[in-house]
């Protein structure tokens, strides 16, 4: 596909996406309490979207992954958030 | 379209889901063992859960003409207890000969505990002992990064596993390149919210190859769609890709890479 295929195809799913974005950041913002370290991972993935071509999915993957390397002690439960809470 | 569902939690799903399955062309589905919402409190739920995927689900499946085919271990989210694992996994061997069981899996690990390692590593050398196939499970979110290291370190380093009988599944854009690059196989799970969505998928194929690649739905009891695979290769066909491009993919390589177990025959 050339690039006009590909906006044809995408544009309007990317521009909902974008909306759906800045009203959750709205939503949360309104919200009274602190933010967690997730609204932070989420703030400071944003800065991979201006960056290089062809790899800003996996950056912003990379922004909000543990980048640690040692097992853990002991899995202190199951669940995952989508960010990592511990600093880098 | 024919496609082959490599992974799907069928136990899980309404019989409506088959039907479905076989409407939109699926000729075979493969279940590997997993986690079924809660903890199961004794070895003995492991038997019956076993019991359940080599007996009970295929004859499920074959009322809709579907071939079912499955994987046994103990999933990573009930290995932080290393004994209770051990028991399972013993339980294993006395299964491995059933005509649907195409190897170990989906091991691996979720929190990236020692307990979840070691139990990792058990699973790989019984499956290096009794010459099958291995499916692994790459974490979830922010410990999936982290978790397909360490699995890849584990299996580089077992001198039994050849990388071309291993499938390492739920790659994203940051850990599909260390996969492929290792020897493996990757996996590519279609989520409607975490893991990759069918455009992000086919963005993956178109940037790395189709080779040594498959897509699956994973579908189980949670925020999952047993169609989420014809629906990618409707994503292909929309950016204009071949007929035989997506057969490659949703047929041909799964056929590829499962029909190194002698058990998985489609006819």
């Amino acid at each position: 596909m050339n690039r006009r295929q590909v906006l044809d195809l995408y544009f309007l799913e990317a521009r909902s996406k974008l909306i759906d974005l800045a009203a959750f950041l709205d939503r949360v913002e309104r919200a009274p309490g602190e933010d967690d370290y997730r609204l932070q991972a989420l703030r400071a993935a944003f800065a991979e979207l201006s960056g290089p071509a062809k790899s800003r999915a996996e950056a912003v993957l990379l922004a909000l992954s543990d980048p640690t390397t040692e097992p853990i002690a002991q899995a202190p439960g199951k669940g995952a958030t989508g960010a990592w809470p511990g600093k880098k | 379209m024919r496609y082959i569902e490599p992974h799907a939690h069928m136990v899980s799903r309404t019989t409506d889901d088959y039907e479905r399955l076989a409407l939109a062309g699926c000729c075979a589905v493969c279940e590997p063992a997993f986690w079924a919402g809660f903890d199961r409190s004794s070895p003995a739920g492991f038997y019956d859960y076993f019991r359940q995927l080599t007996e009970h689900e295929p004859a499920r499946a074959a009322k809709f003409g579907l071939k079912h085919f499955c994987w046994l271990c103990i999933n990573p989210k009930e290995a932080e207890d290393v004994g209770f694992a051990k028991e399972v996994i013993a339980l294993i061997p006395q299964f491995i000969q059933q005509p649907n069981v195409l190897g170990i899996g989906e091991i691996g690990l979720n929190k990236n505990s020692r307990n979840e390692m070691e139990v990792l590593e058990m699973h790989v050398d019984l499956a290096a002992r009794c010459d099958q196939l291995v499916l692994v499970h790459t974490p979830h979110l922010e410990d999936k990064l982290k978790g397909t290291r360490l699995i890849l370190d584990v299996l580089k380093n077992h001198p039994r596993i050849r990388p071309e009988r291993v499938i390492i599944d739920h790659v994203e854009e940051h850990t599909v390149g260390m996969v492929l690059d290792a020897g493996f196989w990757a996996g590519m799970t279609l989520y409607p919210e975490t893991k990759c969505t069918p455009a992000r998928a086919v963005d993956i194929l178109e940037n790395f190859g189709r080779e040594r690649l498959w897509l699956n739905s994973a579908c189980d009891w949670g925020v999952s769609d047993p169609l989420a695979v014809p629906k990618a290769a409707r994503e292909m066909k929309r950016r204009g890709h071949a007929d035989d491009f997506v057969d490659g993919v949703v047929f041909g390589n799964p056929k590829k890479f499962l029909s190194q177990s002698p058990n998985f025959k489609l006819e």
